[in-house]
């Protein structure tokens, strides 16, 4: 079975720059895949290709079978939704709604209907005759959502759709987001530089880093298990250990980073091999006395910082080996630890996460 | 101290130019007005003046008489209205036309060519506009740049005749009127969102349907605005039908030449410049009130 989108071997060209660098990957009808990285990767280009406003330097763009080469914006089974919202200001928020189905000639009265189909599905019922400049931030997002949607796309693409909203409404939004593409079940590409946006929103994630796209997977996936440090690194918080293998010892092998260590890892490791262990703060425990665990070493307390559902450390160990720590204050022994200056801490060997090379 | 300087200098700013505006600006209208309400007579100045402070004190004896006159001879007039309102009509729609794609050809080159080529727009008021006027005539007479060239091409046997014709007209007011109509344009295309467009184009709207749909609108101020500028001053323009066009055409501004310093019967003259300026405003007023009514 062909997929529903095929993105292969594409690339982009500006002039000597090379924005997007060979990226291919498929999505299945429904998907809501998150494009994530830092600005200047590349994720806007690609999506501005996938809308029709770039041509792709190499490769193709199938939708639904259908080979997107030769194909202007206007007549893509794709709609896009703006990070700037671009909403027409000389229009009302119905002629906004409107104005893809008066440009494919619809009957009047059906225009009608789903407009107004349109403006219940994004909570605006009654605003119809609003300019979108006596709207606030939030409501402008949504008539934005439900213009895109009016022409049934096969496939939405979302630049950035909650950068411009305050975090309040932002979590809100996305939780809306997610509801409404549920709800139809057209299948969503969203760029965003993110990384909470895209764990929340999405089924898959790509993570593009210059131009290339360097992992696809869930965002459980992505998070547990990043293939490179450039992912571990931009995907939520984590620490780094330089170390060295030494041997295998049972399920685990030792490692070598100032302190011996056990990690988890493949069999493709071999004695002497130079690794990162990349371990996330809240896999670490911090304790003032020494419990005898696993991976415990002392450490010396540099900095702290109250995140209110727990506090963040940043420790010191042997060799001067920098991590990160985070307690959650879910137990009343972690309530108020911040009176420590020294410590242990330790992490389970399957906490950690090997990156070769 | 330095708080009271900055307040002194704020109504420095302000109020100086407004001063100089009401001083330099609405004092001759209102003298004007006052001309136009005045009985001429042989002295100097060569009327009697409505409203006037002097030994006697203040004193305010209009007549209407000049705009009786007016009304009496209407038909003297209302060709020569009817030719400087056309002139003034289709020098701004010939502009309009012109400025436009240029206007957005200029709005969407990368900035620092933008730079230049608004200076270039700009460049022919360096030069004296009746300075341009007989450049143009040299290009366009019988023995003209232009025909000696057509004639020495075999294009044609006997010189075209471009001058007094529309043409002439027409060529000189747009060569005039043309950056007036350029630069409130290029400001509102300017501002145009490119993410607006593309938004149009990605629901489905080819480029005559964006043009109609969202550029056009969107552009309206810019439009209005040069249109008023053009038109306003062409209306009262007779130096470019002058040199340019034939005899026959008349202006309104050439007829109120022709009574100040001709007839010397500067009430009259007055008078016209008076109901000029009502026809030009009352419709902008007009409009402005519909768009007030619009937005409510």
């Amino acid at each position: 079975m062909t997929p529903f989108i095929r993105i292969q071997n594409i690339s982009k060209k500006f002039g000597k720059l090379l924005a997007v660098d060979d990226v291919s990957f498929n999505l299945e009808r429904g998907e809501l895949f998150s494009l994530l990285g830092p600005s200047g990767c590349g994720k806007t280009t690609l999506l501005r290709m996938l809308a029709g406003f770039e041509k792709p330097s190499e490769g193709y763009i199938e939708i639904d079978g259908q080979n997107m080469a030769n194909v202007d914006p206007a007549d893509r089974p794709v709609n896009i939704m703006f990070q700037s919202y671009a909403l027409f200001p000389h229009m009302s928020v119905s002629n906004n709604i409107a104005y893809g189905l008066k440009r494919a000639s619809l009957p009047s009265d059906e225009i009608k209907a789903r407009v107004e189909e349109l403006l219940r599905l994004v909570h605006l019922s009654g605003m119809g005759a609003r300019k979108p400049s006596t709207l606030s931030g939030g409501q402008r997002q949504r008539v934005a959502l439900a213009r895109a949607l009016a022409r049934r796309p096969k496939l939405l693409l979302l630049d950035e759709p909650l950068a411009a909203l305050d975090k309040k409404l932002r979590s809100e939004t996305q939780f809306e987001l997610v509801n409404i593409q549920e709800q139809l079940g057209t299948t969503f590409i969203v760029v965003t530089h993110d990384q909470e946006e895209a764990m929340t929103l999405s089924t898959r994630i790509g993570v593009m880093d210059n131009g290339k796209l360097v992992q696809t997977a869930t965002p459980n996936e992505i998070y547990e298990k990043p293939e490179t440090r450039f992912v571990a690194d931009f995907v939520g918080d984590i620490s780094f250990l330089e170390a060295t293998v030494i041997e295998r010892t049972g399920k685990y092998w030792l490692m070598e980073a100032a302190t011996p260590i056990y990690a988890i890892g493949s069999s493709t490791l071999t004695s002497g091999m130079k690794v990162s262990l990349a371990i996330r703060p809240e896999k670490i425990t911090l304790t003032s006395q020494s419990t005898g665990h696993l991976n415990e070493f002392p450490v010396e307390i540099e900095d702290w910082a109250f995140y209110g559902a727990g506090t963040q450390y940043k420790v010191i160990g042997p060799d001067g080996i920098k991590l990160k720590v985070y307690q959650s204050h879910n137990q009343p022994s972690h309530a108020n630890p911040r009176h420590l200056e020294t410590g242990f801490v330790h992490f389970s060997p399957d906490a950690t996460i090997i990156l070769e090379g | 101290m330095h708080s009271l300087l900055q307040k002194f200098g704020r109504l420095l700013v302000i109020w100086l130019p407004l001063g100089w505006l009401g001083i330099f600006f609405m004092l001759p209208l209102v003298e004007m007005v006052n001309v136009s309400l005045s009985e001429a007579r042989r002295a100097v100045p060569p009327y009697n003046p409505a409203f006037q402070i002097g030994k006697d004190g203040i004193s305010f004896q209009p007549v209407v008489d000049n705009y009786l006159l007016i009304y009496e001879y209407w038909e003297d007039y209302l060709w020569p209205a009817v030719n400087s309102v056309r002139l003034a009509f289709f020098s701004t729609l010939y502009c309009l036309l012109f400025a436009y794609p240029m206007a957005w050809w200029i709005a969407r080159s990368n900035k620092s060519l933008q730079h230049i080529l608004l200076v270039l727009i700009l460049m022919p008021f360096w030069t004296s506009s009746l300075l341009r006027m007989y450049a143009l005539i040299g290009l366009l007479n019988p023995n003209g740049v232009i025909n000696d060239f057509l004639i020495w091409a075999g294009i044609t046997v006997t010189p075209i005749q471009m001058m007094q014709t529309d043409f002439s007209i027409y060529s000189g007011m747009i060569l005039t009127y043309l950056p007036l109509m350029i630069l409130p344009l290029y400001a509102s295309l300017v501002r145009l969102d490119n993410s607006v467009l593309e938004a149009a184009a990605d629901l489905g709207a080819k480029n005559w349907d964006i043009f109609r749909t969202i550029i056009l609108p969107l552009s309206m101020p810019g439009v209005i605005a040069g249109c008023l500028l053009v038109f306003i001053p062409a209306v009262g323009e007779f130096v470019i039908p002058a040199l340019l066009g034939g005899p026959e055409q008349l202006m309104l501004g050439k007829v109120i030449w022709t009574e100040f310093f001709r007839n010397r019967d500067w009430p009259v003259a007055a008078a016209i410049a008076i109901i000029l300026i009502a026809i030009i405003i009352l419709p902008i007023v007009y409009a402005r009130y519909q768009d007030k009514e619009s937005i409510s």
